[in-house]
């Protein structure tokens, strides 16, 4: 058990690439962070260079304490769960579990104990004596798990370690990560390509693009305060809708209309050297059906109406598509964003919108719908650095 | 042809077409095993089942120094061949596979160029350079030139292997606190092996078979291997015809290779690394 300081650490591979810059991370003993971002942008890196697989560039990393630069990966004391599971094929279930024990000269009678206490942990006692090659996804990766937990090493490292498995599974394997990292409160970071891993399991969130760290928070905090459009537009899905907006003296001019600044926004641009010219950003559940809205949410919310473009119903709620006239949101964040998500180029001229209708709102495609939305969710973002301008207020009162 | 064979009838005819190849392969090699236990007077009868058995021909060329000396001369430079060409072949193929250095694509290249460089044309000129260095007709003589041209063999076949391997397995046997010996040895190797031991194999087979080689630069029986050992061969006196005893000769050194073939064969379990990763 120990906690994990990263310090300004940066990976230069021999090529030039820079995979990963400065980053600074502490994390605690027992806990579960979550490293989160589009493909390339350093993950896996960072976890090599934790583990010791990689070198590190310049910055310090200290494993409870002590400065660990220049240990061997075996001197670290730390397991790790490969993507691939990386199974040894020419040896049994026992025989992997074991291995790292037999490496540490365990006795055969200790070395069997171990092995059998967490098998029964994962439920793999029956699959001992088994080879890997004759072994389901999900029974692999377990076993994969098996042979990080047997050595109670000070901390776990997970590489995208549920990403081959099937969907269903994936959702069933999730669940028993959790509850074995509850269970042995040993110190993890965890990397992931999945949004919903990253905002169901950890205890915190690291946001990386481009090797560096974006935002670290808790995963509520991310979703509600996100610091930039890069964490707003990775975090939620559905995604958070962006549109362009204009400053035009007291109102905001986009394509949901023209909105009244509230006392909230209006600071907002007041206070900074705010841009004439920003990209407005809500979230799909803050829409609602107008026709479903009391007086009182009416008060200080807005209104548009266009043609529905596609509804899926979830049962629950209906996720409700439109396309609005009007400039689009264009910002190096979203362009990366919309890339990552593999929607790089859609032809349309405008913006699309998102929202998330209550399950009883009657909306049918193609035809106009009146749509509310609430005002006060709304976050402004200034185009050329992405910084979210309405953070102030919130973080300063959610922080304080 | 409509879809793909099933059932008795397709099997029926694989197997026809199987034992068609099997027979077109084997039967020079039963035609050879046959002659070798024909008399000499029945050497020419043309029957496939020899009408009188006789051990005679197997008797005379064990009774000649000659025929042991060669045995003895193909074994001793097929199996030092070998094991150096596969040795130095086994590290190559690891740095090509594991590692990117300047040079890697014209170390490939450079090395299949002399498996593409027709052996006949160096012959005389390796003929010059041995007798001037004082290994013509020596043991190291063939051992060098054999090593040059099986190394690509080696080399291509075995990167082709190492290439298979997943790496993840060396990081993760680090990381269960091996170190990178430990992983070689316990994780790697084991892994490595079947194609380490096909191409044993297959550089064995080229050693043992050479003619060219071993014609060119050998003149006397310290270092003449069978093969042409055998087209030395006069029969008991000058006088008797040597085919006999040649079959004979031939049979004896088809051994080898099958007890080499067999003995290797039971190492190289295919499939050894499947369910290593998801795939
Ligand atoms: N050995 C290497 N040499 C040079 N560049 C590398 C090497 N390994 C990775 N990179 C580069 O470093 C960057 C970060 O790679 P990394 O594997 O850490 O990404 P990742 O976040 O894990 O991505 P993914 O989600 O696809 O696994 C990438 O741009 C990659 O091309
Ligand atoms: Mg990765």
């Amino acid at each position: 058990m120990a906690d994990i300081v990263l310090d300004k650490v940066s990976k230069k591979y021999p090529d030039g690439t820079v995979a990963v810059r400065d980053v600074d991370l502490e994390i605690a003993d027992g806990e579960f962070v979550i490293l989160v971002g589009p493909s390339g942008c350093g993950k896996s890196t960072t976890l090599n260079m934790i583990a010791g697989l990689e070198d590190i560039s310049s910055g310090e990393l200290r494993i409870g304490g002590e400065r660990v630069n220049d240990r061997a990966p075996r001197d670290r004391d730390i397991a790790m769960v490969f993507q691939s599971y990386a199974l040894y094929p020419n040896m049994t279930v026992r025989e992997n579990m074991g291995f790292p024990l037999k490496l540490a000269k365990l006795s055969r009678s200790e070395i069997d104990r171990k092995v059998e206490e967490a098998a029964k942990v994962l439920e793999l006692t029956q699959l001992l004596d088994r080879r890997p090659a004759n072994l389901s996804g999900g029974q692999r990766q377990r076993v994969a798990m098996g042979r990080a937990i047997v050595r109670n090493p000070k901390a776990f490292l997970m590489d995208e370690p549920l990403s081959n498995l099937d969907a269903k599974l994936r959702v069933q394997m999730r669940t028993v990560v959790s509850r074995l990292q509850k269970k042995l409160g040993t110190t993890t970071v965890y990397v992931t390509h999945d949004q919903t891993e990253a905002m169901t399991l950890g205890d915190r969130v690291v946001i990386m693009r481009g090797g560096a760290v974006q935002q670290v928070g808790a995963p509520q905090e991310l979703y509600d305060h996100p610091k930039n459009l890069f964490v707003a537009g990775f975090i939620g899905s559905p995604s958070m809708n962006f549109l362009h907006a204009a400053v035009d003296g007291g109102r905001l001019r986009t394509a949901l209309g023209d909105l009244p600044l509230g006392d909230r926004l209006r600071r907002t641009l007041e206070g900074a050297d705010a841009p004439r010219e920003l990209i407005l950003g809500i979230r799909p559940e803050h829409f609602e059906d107008a026709e479903l809205i009391d007086d009182a949410a009416r008060e200080h919310g807005g209104e548009f109406e266009a043609p529905v473009d596609l509804v899926e119903s979830m049962g629950s709620d209906k996720y409700v598509y439109f396309s609005l006239e009007g400039e689009r949101a264009s910002a190096a964040e979203l362009d990366e964003l919309a890339a990552d998500a593999g929607a790089g180029d859609l032809p349309s001229s405008g913006s699309n919108l998102i929202t998330r209708l209550s399950a009883e709102s009657i909306v049918r495609e193609g035809e106009p719908q009146r749509v509310w939305f609430n005002l006060d969710k709304i976050q402004l973002f200034d185009p050329s650095n992405g910084r979210n301008l309405t953070l102030e207020q919130p973080a300063a009162a959610s922080v304080g | 042809m409509a879809s793909l064979d099933t059932g008795a009838a397709a099997k029926w005819r694989w197997g026809l077409l199987d034992l068609v190849v099997v027979v077109f392969a084997l039967v020079p090699v039963l035609w050879i095993a046959s002659l070798s236990f024909k008399t000499t007077a029945t050497l020419t009868d043309g029957n496939f089942i020899p009408r009188e058995w006789t051990l005679d021909n197997y008797r005379t060329i064990f009774s000649t120094d000659q025929f042991v000396r060669a045995l003895i001369n193909s074994i001793g430079i097929a199996l030092i061949a070998t094991a150096i060409a596969v040795v130095l072949g086994t590290m190559a193929a690891y740095a090509i596979a594991r590692l990117d250095f300047p040079g890697k694509k014209l170390l490939v290249g450079v090395s299949l160029l002399i498996a593409m460089f027709p052996q006949v044309s160096l012959v005389s000129p390796l003929f010059e350079i041995e007798r001037k260095l004082g290994l013509f007709d020596t043991w190291p003589g063939l051992i060098l030139p054999y090593i040059t041209f099986a190394l690509p063999l080696a080399i291509y076949t075995l990167s082709a292997f190492f290439k298979q391997i997943p790496w993840d397995l060396e990081k993760a046997a680090k990381m269960d606190g091996a170190t990178q010996a430990e992983a070689f040895r316990k994780v790697i190797a084991p892994l490595a092996a079947p194609g380490v031991f096909t191409t044993a194999i297959l550089v064995f087979i080229f050693c043992w078979n050479d003619f060219l080689f071993a014609i060119s630069l050998t003149s006397t029986e310290r270092s003449r291997t069978v093969p042409v050992a055998l087209s030395f061969f006069t029969g008991a006196s000058q006088f008797e015809d040597p085919t006999g005893a040649i079959a004979a000769a031939a049979v004896v050194i088809t051994i080898p290779i099958i007890l080499f073939v067999l003995f290797f064969q039971r190492r190289i379990v295919s499939g050894l690394t499947s369910g290593a990763v998801k795939g």
